[in-house]
C-alpha cells in the first residue's frame, strides 16, 4: 500500500474510493433520492432489462446523479418490457415502457435531470405496500 | 465493466457469528457465484446493526431490505428470489410485533426511526476489515484536519462542544485533555479504557467489532492535542473479535501512515498498541487499569494524584472511554455548534445503550440525551416481552440503580438519572417485569460487585459481603425489619468511604431497590412470602384438591417424587421432598398447581 502523504493525499484517495460505497451511502438517504426500478423477472431480463440496468449504473457513477437504481420483480406490463419505475421525490412514480439502453440515457437526461415529460408513459395503476403503510 | 448493483450487508459482530453469520457469508458467496452474479453483487461483512434480538441480519442495498433470523439456509432463496427476481423474501422481514405486518425496509422500522447514530455511525454499514471504507466516510479527515491547527483549537472547541465522558462519570473530556496538556513531561499517554465489564453491557464492544478505525483516529488527535506520541488500548482478552479487527485496524493504518512516523506530513509521530486484561471489572476503573498495564494486580489507587498527572509510567497519561472517543471525529469535522444542538441541556451529544432483559427487540441503539425511558423502552425497545408488566429498569449495570414506572418519562442524561438515584454507568439498560423479584436482583448484581471488588478496602471488601450475606438472608426468609435499615446504613457508610468507583457504587442496587420497592422487602421479611415467586425458600407449591382431576401427569414429571396420589385422586405435595423446580407447575393442563 501507498502512504498517505498528506490531507489532499486523503483527500484525493476518498474521491478515488468513493464509488465503493456511494451505493451504501445513497440508499442510507433513499428519501431524498430518486428511486428507478428495473423490472428484473424473466420476461423483463428476456427483453433485455440487464443491458439496461447497467446502463443506467454507469450513468448515474458517471455524472453523480442522486439516484439509486433499484430493481424489482415482475410489474405486470409484460407487453411493454423492459420496464423502469422512476420516483422523483415529492411526486409520483411514473412508469416507461419499451426502455432500451438509448432511451434509458434520454429518460435520466430529459425526466430526471431536467423534469420533462417524454413519450412511453404507462398509467399508474398499482399501489406498493410502502404508500399503505 | 460490469457495474456493481447490489451490496449484501451481513453482521459480523459477535452475536450474529454465534448464529453462524460468517457461514451464511461464505454461503451467499457461492450462490452468488453459481447464479453468475458474483461481478455484480457485494457480500459484505460489518459490524453490529444493533437488532440483535433477531439476528443474524441481512440488509440488502440499494433496498434497504433488512432480513432477520437468516440461516446459511436461506441464503440460496435470497439470491435466486431477490438478488436474481428482485422478489422479496417475505418470511424473512422483520414482522412487526404489533400489527404483525412485514416491513420491507429499515427505514420504516421503529427501531431506527427514533435513532440517531454517531458513535456508531459506521457499525453495520462499513466492512470493519477495510481501512479503504473508511476513509470514503471521512475517516482520518478530522485528523488531517487537526493536525494543520494549534492543538489548543481543537481541545478548546471539544470542550465547547459539551462532550462529556461515556464510561459513567461524565467527566466533560474537552476540559480532561487540557489538564493532561498542561502537564509537562518528557512522554504523556493516551489510553482508551475498552475494559467493559458491565453485566448485559456490550456497546463498546460492538464499536470496536464494526468501526475499529474511529477509535484509532480519535486517539491520535487526542495525542496531538495532549502532547503524547503513545497510545494503548487496554481492551479485556474476552472480545478476540474487536481484538482481531482492531489489530487489523492499526496495520492498515500504518501501512497506510496514517499510525507511524511524520502523519499526514505534519510531523507528529503517533503509534498505537493493545494491551490485553484479564477481565477484571475493576479494571473499568482507570487508577486500577493502569496499575493492570503496569503488570501489578488491577488494585485502584487514592486520587489524587490523577492519572493525568502520574498515570501509565508515572507519566501524564489520557484517559478516554471508547464510547467518548467515537464522538471525536464527527465533532472535528461537523462542529462543536453541531455536537451541542443535540441532546439535553447539561449532556450534549447521543448514548449509546444495550438493551436487554424481558424486552421485544434486545439490542444496541443509540439515542439523543433526554430521550425518556419510556421512549426507549417501548417505542425502540418494542415493550416488554409475552405481553408482561413492566417493573423496573436497572441502568449503570451493577453500579447503577433501579428505577420504576414513575420514572418511565424521566429523560435520559447524566443529571436526571442520577436525581432518580441511579447513573448514566456505560450504557447497560437491564429491563425487569413483573416476574422479577427485586430483591433478588439486588442480589444478584451484589454478588457481581463482592466477587468483582479488587479487596483492596476494608468497605468493598467486607461491607459488601456483610451486605450479601444480609440479603440471603432476607430471600431465606429469615430476615427481620432491622435487617432492612441495616441495609441502609451499611450501604450509606460503603458509599462514603469506600476507596474507588466501584466501592462508592457498588450499594446502588440495593439502595435504590429498597427506596422504590420497600414493600417488596417487607414482604420477605414480614409475611415471608415472595411476591414475584422466585425466591424458592419462600414459596411452595400445593395442589388444588377442587381442580385436580388426577391425571398422574405431574406426578410422573417429579423429579424427586415427592407428588403422590392414586389415578383419578386429587395428588398431594410432600413438602420435605419439594425442590420447587416448578416442573409440575408447568405440566399442569389444570391449573391445579399452585404457588403459595
Amino acid at each position: 500500500m501507498n502512504k498517505i502523504k498528506s490531507l489532499d493525499d486523503l483527500r484525493k484517495m476518498k474521491q478515488s474510493l468513493k464509488s465503493d460505497i456511494s451505493i451504501r451511502e445513497k440508499s442510507d438517504k433513499a428519501e431524498e433520492m430518486v428511486r428507478v426500478r428495473v423490472a428484473m423477472a424473466t420476461c423483463g431480463i428476456a427483453a433485455g432489462a440487464r443491458e439496461v440496468m447497467n446502463t443506467l449504473l454507469r450513468k448515474v457513477e458517471q455524472d453523480s446523479l442522486p439516484v439509486v437504481v433499484t430493481q424489482g420483480g415482475c410489474m405486470g406490463y409484460c407487453y411493454a418490457e423492459p420496464t423502469i419505475e422512476v420516483a422523483v421525490p415529492g411526486k409520483d412514480p411514473v412508469v416507461f415502457s419499451h426502455v432500451d439502453s438509448a432511451r434509458a440515457l434520454e429518460i435520466v437526461d430529459k425526466y430526471i435531470v431536467k423534469g420533462e415529460l417524454i413519450d412511453g408513459i404507462i398509467p399508474v395503476n398499482y399501489q406498493t405496500i410502502q404508500e399503505k403503510l | 465493466m460490469v457495474q456493481i448493483k447490489m451490496h449484501l450487508l451481513v453482521c459480523g459482530g459477535t452475536g450474529c457469528r454465534a448464529s453462524e453469520s460468517d457461514r451464511l457469508v461464505e454461503q451467499l458467496n457461492h450462490h452468488l457465484q453459481l447464479n453468475g452474479l458474483a461481478e455484480e453483487v457485494k457480500v459484505v461483512t460489518t459490524g453490529c446493526f444493533g437488532f440483535c434480538e433477531k439476528g443474524p441480519i441481512v440488509k440488502v442495498i440499494p433496498d434497504n431490505t433488512f432480513y432477520t433470523q437468516v440461516t446459511p439456509e436461506d441464503a440460496e432463496e435470497i439470491v435466486k428470489e431477490h438478488v436474481l427476481k428482485g422478489r422479496k423474501v417475505a418470511r424473512l422481514l422483520y414482522e412487526d410485533p404489533e400489527t404483525l405486518e412485514h416491513i420491507s425496509d429499515s427505514k420504516h422500522m421503529e427501531f431506527y426511526q427514533k435513532q440517531v447514530r454517531i458513535a456508531l455511525r459506521n457499525c453495520g454499514f462499513i466492512d470493519p476489515e477495510n481501512i479503504d471504507e473508511y476513509i470514503v466516510r471521512d475517516g482520518y479527515a478530522a485528523l488531517g484536519q487537526v493536525l494543520a491547527s494549534d492543538p489548543k483549537d481543537t481541545i478548546e472547541l471539544i470542550k465547547k462542544s459539551g462532550l462529556r465522558g461515556r464510561g459513567g462519570a461524565g467527566f466533560p473530556t474537552g476540559l480532561k485533555w487540557e489538564i493532561t496538556a498542561g502537564n509537562q513531561a518528557d512522554q504523556k499517554y493516551v489510553v482508551c479504557n475498552a475494559d467493559e465489564g458491565d453485566p448485559g453491557a456490550f456497546m463498546d464492544r460492538s464499536i470496536l467489532e464494526g468501526d475499529p478505525n474511529s477509535i484509532i483516529e480519535a486517539m491520535a488527535i487526542c495525542g496531538y492535542c495532549i502532547g503524547a506520541t503513545k497510545g494503548l488500548i487496554y481492551i479485556r482478552a474476552e472480545y478476540p473479535l474487536a481484538i482481531r479487527r482492531l489489530e487489523i485496524a492499526i496495520k492498515q493504518a500504518r501501512e497506510y501512515g496514517l499510525l507511524g512516523k511524520d502523519i499526514l506530513g505534519s510531523g507528529f509521530d503517533f503509534d498505537i498498541e493493545l494491551r490485553l486484561g484479564a477481565g477484571a471489572f475493576v479494571c473499568g476503573e482507570e487508577t486500577a487499569l493502569i496499575s493492570s498495564m503496569h503488570g501489578s494486580r488491577g488494585e485502584p489507587t487514592i486520587k489524587p494524584p490523577f492519572p493525568a498527572q502520574s498515570g501509565y509510567m508515572g507519566k501524564p497519561t489520557n484517559v478516554n472511554n471508547v464510547e467518548t472517543f467515537a464522538n471525536i471525529p464527527p465533532i472535528i469535522l461537523k462542529g462543536w455548534e453541531w455536537f451541542n444542538s443535540i441532546g439535553s441541556e447539561k449532556s450534549k451529544g447521543t448514548k449509546v445503550f444495550a438493551l436487554a432483559g424481558k424486552i421485544n427487540n434486545v439490542g444496541l441503539i443509540e439515542v439523543p440525551m433526554g430521550t425518556t425511558l419510556r421512549e426507549v423502552i417501548f417505542e425502540i425497545g418494542g415493550g416488554i416481552k409475552d405481553g408482561k408488566r413492566f417493573k423496573a429498569v436497572q441502568t449503570g449495570g451493577p453500579s447503577g440503580g433501579c428505577l420504576t414506572e414513575q420514572h418511565l418519562d424521566t429523560p435520559i442524561d447524566y443529571e436526571h438519572l442520577t436525581a432518580a438515584g441511579s447513573m448514566m454507568g456505560s450504557g447497560g439498560m437491564i429491563v425487569m417485569d413483573e416476574d422479577d423479584c427485586m430483591v433478588s436482583v439486588a442480589k444478584f448484581y451484589l454478588e457481581f460487585t463482592v466477587e468483582e471488588s479488587c479487596g483492596k478496602c476494608a468497605p468493598c471488601r467486607i461491607g459488601n459481603k456483610r451486605m450479601h450475606e444480609t440479603l440471603e438472608k432476607i430471600c431465606q426468609g429469615k430476615g427481620t425489619l432491622d435487617d432492612i435499615e441495616y441495609l441502609e446504613n451499611l450501604g450509606k457508610v460503603i458509599k462514603d468511604t469506600a476507596l474507588c468507583g466501584l466501592g462508592q457504587t457498588s450499594p446502588n442496587p440495593v439502595l435504590s431497590t429498597i427506596q422504590y420497592f420497600k414493600d417488596e422487602y417487607r414482604a420477605h421479611v414480614v409475611d415471608k412470602k415472595c411476591p414475584a415467586g422466585q425466591c424458592k425458600a419462600l414459596k411452595s407449591y400445593v395442589i388444588d384438591e377442587t381442580k385436580c382431576i388426577g391425571c398422574t401427569l405431574c406426578a410422573r414429571n417429579c423429579p424427586t417424587d415427592a407428588i403422590t396420589g392414586d389415578k383419578k385422586v386429587p395428588h398431594v405435595i410432600d413438602q420435605s421432598k419439594c425442590i420447587k423446580c416448578g416442573a409440575c407447575y408447568e405440566k399442569c393442563k389444570f391449573g391445579a398447581i399452585q404457588i403459595r
